[in-house]
């Protein structure tokens, strides 16, 4: 069960990096925003499989507020570069 | 190990491939519109079965999980969508082989538009 | 907006009450009496205050055949979901990148504003397909692999199978 727990973190920390240096490169701001949204659903489900390595239901709650949070700042920042808001 | 930790085994495991596909995907493809794709939905299935994962090898948790995994499956697909039509409206326009004018039927409503705006 | 009767109201109070509560119970994860007596009042007074802001549905959608057709949309949309899932992958894996991306257009006959969000949701998670815009009953998807540009053909392989549903629910 360890092992299949460090196999899918391993994964989940590349896909952290690769969606980092897009983060970092993006050239234009579209790019970074979708590089966040992926950045926010990869932390979203790191931060549910932490729960259960840790044992902590609460962890759960955690999780949901900061994919909300995630959500509402990606639809912010795209009104924001339509020109709506 | 009973088979309720095999089968939330195999799903944490497709789950974070698919994760890291996603992000391979937003690294690699050309421009902002197909990156939107890589990225919106292999990381909604990536997502959605790393956490179905979870919920197997702890069923008392099941109701929250569902929580989380219908408010993925939700959420996702709409930022994609709000962030493709802002950089439409911001006229980055999407990477395409061939004739625009035939291939991009967009266009068409965004330049109309235009001349509207002009013209009052 | 559009003016609502009294039975039309009641309808949809009841039925964002009924949503809001499986909402409050999944969240608590409890069945503690106290706790489900301030979720009754709490939900009560939310979808009081927002019956006419949540126009999704009435409770028309409580019946058997709709509860079996949105039980089928759900079937058939995660094997769409891990469809498009595998073609990513292909796609990214591939060296060479084989796309050949553009844009689309079709018409929907779904009525409701409601029923064209949700086929535009599913549209984004179907194989290839990113949704753009709406306008009135236009749909304008970013295709990732476009096989042809005219509308009737491209309706028939984007959203056929999903409106065909949709219909029967809403």
């Amino acid at each position: 069960m360890v092992y299949i727990l460090f196999i899918a973190l391993f994964f989940m920390v590349v896909g952290l990096i690769f969606a980092a240096i897009r983060f970092i490169k993006g050239p234009t701001a579209g790019d970074r925003v979708v590089a966040l949204d992926t950045l926010t659903t990869i932390g979203v489900a790191g931060m549910v499989l932490l729960a259960y390595v840790f044992e902590r239901f609460i962890y759960l709650d955690v999780s949901l507020v900061y994919g909300v949070l995630g959500f509402i700042g990606v639809i912010v920042i795209a009104r924001y570069l339509e020109g709506a808001l | 190990m009973s088979i309720m930790e095999i089968i939330g085994g195999i799903l944490i495991i497709t789950g974070s491939i698919f994760l890291f596909l996603g992000s391979l995907g937003i690294l690699r493809m050309p421009d902002i519109y197909n990156r939107i794709q890589a990225g919106t939905k292999a990381t909604t299935l990536g997502a959605m079965s790393l956490i179905l994962g979870v919920g197997f090898l702890e069923p008392s948790w099941l109701l929250k999980i569902l929580i989380i995994i219908i408010f993925i499956a939700y959420s996702n697909p709409l930022s994609s969508h709000a962030l493709a039509r802002a950089m439409y409206k911001r006229k980055w326009y999407p990477l395409i082989k061939g004739d625009p004018e035939k291939m991009d039927a967009y266009r068409e409503v965004n330049t109309n538009k235009e001349k509207e705006e002009v013209k009052s | 907006m559009q003016t609502l009767s009294f039975s039309q109201k009641l309808s949809r109070f009841i039925i964002s009450w009924i949503l809001l509560m499986m909402l409050w119970i999944a969240f608590t994860s409890s069945f503690v009496t106290q706790e489900l007596l301030v979720g009754v009042f709490a939900t009560m007074i939310i979808s009081f205050f927002t019956v006419n802001l949540f126009t999704c549905c009435t409770l028309a959608i409580l019946s058997p055949v709709k509860i079996f057709y949105m039980v089928k949309y759900i079937i058939v949309l995660l094997i769409a979901l891990i469809k498009s899932n595998f073609d990513v992958a292909r796609r990214v894996l591939t060296p060479s990148l084989p796309i050949n991306p553009g844009i689309v257009k079709f018409k929907s006959k779904l009525p409701t504003e409601f029923s064209r969000m949700v086929l535009a949701n599913s549209i984004t998670l179907t194989p290839g397909t990113l949704s753009i815009d709406i306008i009135e009953d236009t749909f304008y998807i970013h295709w990732i692999d476009v096989k042809t540009t005219d509308p009737e053909e491209a309706f028939k392989e984007i959203a056929g199978q999903f409106e065909e549903i949709l219909l029967k629910i809403f």
